[in-house]
């Protein structure tokens, strides 16, 4: 597989993976799922150590929500929530069409090709709205204070 | 006739291994005539400019697979591209990304076909005796071949390669080509080797670095839809590791029928030939 | 070493079950303005005295309502054995879904084989020790919660 081979180098790296050029709303919707993935990860693994203060007393708790609920704070848990919004309805999706239920039967292949990526696009059209909603209540919800 | 050019501009992406030490872009101005396609063009800068252009074409009419090149950003064929069709009077042309550069646009196919061929793109059965010396043709209906048909298009041209995320940073990813035609044989009832693939499917050369991100299917010429075959697959791999894949036998070689009588008048076929 | 496409049948099932259990934990938290679900957040409903009742960040008791991460309604969950044992499953498959994922964006990158086994390998114990450390304290705190008088 990783046969040596004695051509100029000419993998795409990282920018492969931002959109090498082209622009597919599929393959945006992969990096950002990337990035928010990570986001949440970075976050998610801060979250358990500053929330295991509630085990030791109701004094360090509070000293605990004390140091994160700066402006600064807030509007970082803000962005995570954007960030879990589109990452798990996305991640519906991707769970639906990395299983093949939503990509569609193979077919005859007739020009103009209808792909899988047209197949699901419903469905990214679908999910996109979804995290968009439950964003809008999340802002509301969260800002009304 | 008016055409929509007069001349067209062919921006190259050109390296000679014994000459430069990195690729360079050189400009070429061609006539143009209306129809032309890139691979016309080449053709016209070889003659006209410089005979030293390299690249890989054979059929001109997109099914042998040789001239998948970066035309204007995009992982396209040479011969299937009209210039037209780009809408602009300049052709940037580069050799397939993801692929080590050989020489000008000619890439390093050989890690793709490599990967190909670990995953067996051939039927794999156990009564060896019958393919060696088939008696008769495999069983095998008009919706089994549905299930598999698409796949089967593929010209092996790259293009999905050059587009692929993955393959852009991962090495050892198979890539969509070889998983595609795994796929392709693994839903082929005529098949028996689903298990011998999953000894290579199941590990990093696999589909599971596939994160759906579509552009192979958008880059390939024939309407293969690789994306949808990996899709499939990992389905397939899935239901394997939860122990609900049904095993089936491959396609068992169809009978002669015996109950048959010749209606009367019908002569006998003529001797054999062969 | 588990392989590829064992991991990735699991990331999936753990996928769906953060999906479910984190979204409860996004409608207790973030959506409380516009969804009120009692049971997800006790403190937030009835009569509190919130003079008596830590408060969470800077604010004064006696400005508006019991927040979902006041202490009240924290220790109201915690003492929940359903919401202990809820909040550990979500650690859990989160660990396994966020590290996995990780793991897949560092692998593609193409390290040596050396590079791959030590990564593996330090990012199985930082998923353990989180892990480990996460559940004591949903443990500790639901002990903590039940010890607690106003």
């Amino acid at each position: 597989m990783a046969l040596k081979s004695k051509g100029f180098p000419n993998r795409l790296g990282i920018w492969g993976w931002l959109g090498g050029g082209r622009w597919g709303a599929e393959r945006y919707l992969y990096t950002l799922h990337r990035l928010t993935g990570l986001g949440l990860l970075a976050y998610f693994l801060l979250h358990i150590v500053v929330t295991s203060a509630r085990a030791f007393s109701d004094a360090a708790w509070s000293r605990a929500m004390s140091q994160v609920s700066g402006p600064f704070f807030k509007f970082g848990e803000y962005l995570v929530f954007l960030a879990f919004c589109f990452h798990a309805i996305n991640g519906i999706r991707l769970g639906l069409v990395e299983l093949g239920i939503a990509v569609g039967k193979p077919i005859e292949p007739v020009y103009p090709y209808r792909t899988s990526v047209d197949v699901q696009r419903p469905l990214a059209l679908a999910a996109l709205a979804t995290a968009f909603v439950l964003a809008v209540i999340g802002t509301i919800s969260m800002w009304s204070d | 006739m008016s055409t929509k050019f007069e001349n067209i501009t062919y921006r190259i992406r050109r390296f000679d291994p014994e000459r430069d030490r990195t690729p360079n872009w050189e400009e070429y101005r061609v006539p143009y005539t209306a129809g032309m396609t890139v691979l016309e063009g080449l053709w016209k800068v070889k003659e006209l400019h410089s005979p030293t252009l390299a690249w890989r074409s054979s059929c001109r009419m997109g099914v042998c697979g040789s001239c998948g090149m970066l035309i204007n950003g995009k992982p396209r064929l040479a011969c299937n591209t009209q210039i037209a069709e780009l809408d602009s009077d300049t052709v940037v042309v580069a050799p397939l990304p993801n692929f080590d550069i050989i020489r000008d646009l000619v890439p390093e196919l050989k890690p793709m076909f490599a990967s190909h061929q670990e995953l067996m793109p051939y039927v794999v059965r156990e009564d060896v005796e019958e393919r060696e010396h088939p008696t008769n043709e495999f069983f095998q209906s008009a919706h089994e071949l549905e299930h598999y048909l698409q796949f089967t298009y593929c010209i092996k041209c790259g293009c999905c390669m050059a587009a692929c995320p993955t393959v852009a940073t991962d090495a050892l990813y198979s890539g969509p080509m070889p998983l595609g035609q795994a796929h392709r044989y693994n839903s082929d009832t005529r098949d028996g080797g689903f298990a011998a693939r999953k000894a290579i499917l199941g590990g990093e050369a696999g589909p599971w670095r596939c994160h759906y991100a579509g552009e192979c299917s958008r880059a390939c010429p024939k309407g293969v839809d690789p994306a949808k075959a990996i899709q499939l697959m990992k389905r397939e791999l899935v239901i394997d590791y939860l122990r609900l894949r049904k095993t089936k036998c491959p396609a068992k070689v169809a009978e002669k029928p015996t109950e048959v009588k010749r209606r009367e008048g019908i002569p006998d076929a003529p001797p054999r030939t062969v | 070493m588990m392989r590829d496409q064992k991991l990735w049948a699991w990331h999936l099932i753990a996928g769906a079950v953060i999906l479910i259990f984190l979204g409860v934990h996004m409608l207790t938290m973030h959506m409380e303005g516009v969804i009120k679900i009692q049971s997800l957040n006790p403190a937030s409903v009835g009569h509190v005295d919130k003079a008596k009742i830590p408060q969470a960040g800077d604010r004064t008791s006696d400005e508006g309502d019991i927040h979902p991460i006041d202490w009240a309604n924290v220790r109201a969950r915690g003492v929940r054995t359903l919401y202990m044992t809820g909040y550990i499953v979500l650690l859990g498959a989160a660990l396994f879904h966020g590290l996995y994922g990780l793991r897949n964006i560092l692998f593609e990158l193409n390290p040596a084989v050396w590079l791959k086994k030590t990564l593996s390998a330090l990012l199985l114990l930082l998923g353990l020790g989180l892990f480990v450390y996460g559940a004591w304290a949903a443990v500790m705190a639901r002990a903590v919660a039940r010890a607690w008088k106003m």
